[in-house]
């Protein structure tokens, strides 16, 4: 049955689906139960599962993730929801000193089937610690896989996915994009799903790749849809997995275009599209016309809501990244 | 709260401790603190005499160890010296099914557990990361990030709960082990609140050895460790750390109590640090020598023995045996220590994500493609 739905809401029936296959998945968080959590994300999970599956935590971070490790040594599946991006950092210790490590840590021996969601990035006229974009924090750690999605039909699969996966993954969620609809399968199972770890072509074009994740795609997409009109034709991947990097498909395209831009909310100071922009340096480097570009948040903390619009990457920067590609 | 009426023993704290072997090895019948709970042990002379030779087992192997690090075969190593009855009297208070979480110092829980007490070598030597299965003996890795363990035995206690394991005799219980330095940490305050809130069948089990480093306990903390455990709505017991008879008494009860579904127990074991805080650490710097001796008297080991002579419980003879028992151990520790072989340097990719990793991959074959380059060019 094909419905069109929130991401938000996909991310809800994704949930429901996982707390439904496998009676050791639970959820855990600050406001998830009764509250259905500050973007309702969780919302009706705690009536219909109870409130041992779902469960209201005390204000503590560093408790959240914490437990969910030992709860998973005991054969659990946490999921956890940290309320917002900027809150994570009393967690911070946790998963990057245990949950990331200990599997490593015990030869193999101890897995931690953990989810960490986290809403992050811009765009809602929020104060402070509730805008930013903390990924490249967690992509930097071996032991971490770290995905984000951008559409609610990837937000259903990818939610299971991650629950699924016996790999602790931070699952970051757009949180401006909570609102916007799509279609998606709620019928789909997972078997023949599109892979978790596996970015994807999302507009095919031939002038110019952008590279975009998350809350970005779709001003990728908007700026593809303007620059057709120009008469150029942008090809816009997602990148989908920020931890393992799928970049086949970036260098299959950057090698047939030979320019991109990539984009991201986060500053640009040593963040994912450093990385990126280095990768397709060394791996396209002959077919390149241009330098890899980046649009970016700038390097400062993340501004006063009403001049975020500035900050965040728009349309306009991202045709002007491609402008400059060209003039190269 | 807890201890007021009990019977100190020499030098006691303040407060006093619940302590069931004197250091003079004078055996105190039972203990009945200020809240009325009696504790006390019912050993047979086989059991004293099998305490006596787990508490010699576990200094010999230590000493050892200290030993190899100074011959530079471990890079660092983490003494238990004075801590003994604290951890057998607790390792030995666990039942097979309870789950423990250690720090980077319990090595006699971990013999208590059953597991080589080589494992351990191999974190210190550098050679692997501690090589036994959590799982399998129900003893979790080595925690070296002060505290952040308690939250995962908090994690684990829940399951319990969830899993139905609780309300019985026959239940599970967790006990999670950490130092006075570990109760300034946030993360274990939060695992207080949380064990508090949930009721979680857990024994939180602090070895006041006075020292975090070179830290006093009056870095930590203005009362009393034990008594933080009313500010969070569950009984905090002290116990002499260096009476093996009291240790296990009151971690039995505690576990007891966790399996039958009342909740957490903060037990502070009141004791010392003999040695330095690793083979790194020099004590003289903040620490003096009288204080060292005044707590030699209170030696673990001792007292026991010294009981078990009084009682006529054991001889020269048994106690010349454990001791060759016990070095015949160490040597053959020693032997297997200096043994181990160096991991494959390949192996460092391995155990990285359960499910594999493409760049993780990439990087194996490019590291033994680099590594095969040399192979055969007279390098
Ligand atoms: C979070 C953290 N900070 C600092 C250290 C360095 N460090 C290692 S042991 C230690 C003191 C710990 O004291 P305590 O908790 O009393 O345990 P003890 O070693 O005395 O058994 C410190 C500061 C660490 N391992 N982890």
């Amino acid at each position: 049955m094909v419905e069109k739905i929130t991401l938000g809401k996909a991310l809800n029936h994704g949930l429901r689906r996982s707390l439904e296959s496998d009676s050791k998945v639970v959820i855990m968080g600050e406001d998830v139960g009764k509250l259905g959590g500050v973007f309702r994300i969780t919302d009706g999970l705690q009536k219909d599962f109870g409130e041992d599956r779902v469960i209201d935590t005390p204000l503590a971070e560093a408790g959240i993730v914490g437990t969910a490790v030992g709860l998973a040594i005991r054969g659990y599946r946490p999921v956890c929801e940290i309320q917002f991006d900027g809150f994570v950092f009393p967690a911070y210790n946790q998963i990057v000193a245990q949950v990331a490590k200990m599997y490593f840590r015990s030869l193999g021996n101890v897995r931690l089937p953990i989810v960490i969601r986290i809403p992050y990035g811009g765009g809602i006229g929020a104060v402070e610690h509730h805008s930013e974009s903390p990924e490249a924090y967690f992509a930097h750690t071996p032991g971490l896989k770290v995905v984000t999605c951008s559409n609610p039909a990837d937000a259903y699969v990818m939610i299971q996915q991650a629950i699924a996966s016996d790999d602790p993954i931070v699952f970051f969620e757009p949180k401006r994009r909570y609102w916007e609809k799509g279609d998606v399968d709620l019928d789909a199972g997972l078997a023949g799903a599109y892979p978790l770890h596996a970015s994807r072509v999302v507009r095919e074009g031939s002038d110019a790749t952008v590279i975009a994740y998350g809350p970005m795609v779709r001003v990728a997409l908007d700026a593809a849809a303007a620059a057709e009109e120009d008469g150029r034709s942008l090809e816009v991947i997602d990148l989908r997995t920020l931890s393992p990097l799928d970049l086949g498909p970036v260098y299959d395209s950057v090698r047939r275009t030979g320019r991109a831009v990539v984009v991201h909310e986060a500053p640009g100071n040593l963040g994912m599209g450093s990385e990126i922009a280095a990768r397709i340096t060394e791996e396209c480097f002959y077919s390149l016309e241009a330098p890899v570009l980046r649009v970016t948040g700038y390097d400062t903390p993340y501004p006063a809501a009403r001049v975020e619009e500035e900050y965040l990457p728009d349309l306009d920067r991202v045709l002007d990244a491609v402008d400059r590609s060209f003039g190269w | 709260m807890a201890n007021d009426e009990s019977q100190p023993g020499l030098d006691a704290p303040a407060g006093g401790f619940v302590q069931l072997l004197t250091p003079d090895g004078e055996r105190v019948d039972s203990v009945t603190t200020a809240e009325g709970v009696t504790y006390s042990v019912d050993f047979t002379d086989d059991e004293y005499r099998e305490l006596y030779k787990d508490l010699v087992t576990v200094r010999r192997l230590d000493a050892e160890a200290t030993a190899l690090q100074r011959q530079g075969e471990l890079g660092i190593w983490a003494s238990l010296l004075g801590q003994e009855a604290a951890q057998v009297g607790s390792g030995r208070a666990l039942r097979p099914q309870d789950m423990a979480f250690p720090t980077y110092r319990e090595h006699g829980v971990l013999y208590t557990r059953g597991i080589d007490p080589i494992m351990p070598f191999g974190l210190f030597r550098g050679v692997d990361q501690g090589g036994w299965d959590p799982n399998e003996f129900k003893f979790n890795t080595y925690t070296i990030v002060i505290g952040s363990q308690t939250l995962h035995a908090t994690g684990y206690a829940m399951g319990i709960t969830m899993d139905g394991k609780t309300g019985s005799p026959e239940g599970e219980a967790v006990i999670a082990y950490f130092g006075d330095g570990a109760t300034s940490q946030g993360e274990v305050n939060e695992s207080f609140v949380w064990s508090g809130v949930f009721n979680a069948p857990i024994v939180f089990f602090c070895q006041n050895n006075q020292y975090a480093i070179s830290e006093p306990l009056e870095r930590q903390t203005r009362i009393p460790l034990y008594r933080r455990a009313a500010g969070y709505g569950f009984p905090g017991v002290r116990i002499d750390g260096n009476d093996v008879l009291a240790t296990f008494a009151v971690t039995r009860a505690a576990l007891d109590n966790a399996r039958n579904g009342q909740g957490p127990t903060l037990i502070e074991a009141y004791t010392y640090r003999m040695g330095a805080h690793t083979s790194s650490d020099d004590p003289t710097r903040y620490r003096i020598a009288s204080e060292v001796e005044s707590w030699k008297a209170k030696d673990p080991i001792s007292r026991l023995k010294a009981f078990l002579t009084k009682q006529q419980l054991a001889d020269d003879t048994f106690f010349g045996e454990v001791d060759e028992s016990a070095r015949k151990l160490a040597l053959d520790l020693r032997e297997r220590v200096l043994a181990m072989p160096d991991p494959q340097p390949v192996t460092m990719f391995d155990n990285v994500y359960p499910n594999g990793s493409p760049e993780v991959d990439a990087q194996r074959q490019q590291f033994a493609d680099y590594q095969a380059s040399f192979e055969g060019s007279g390098h």
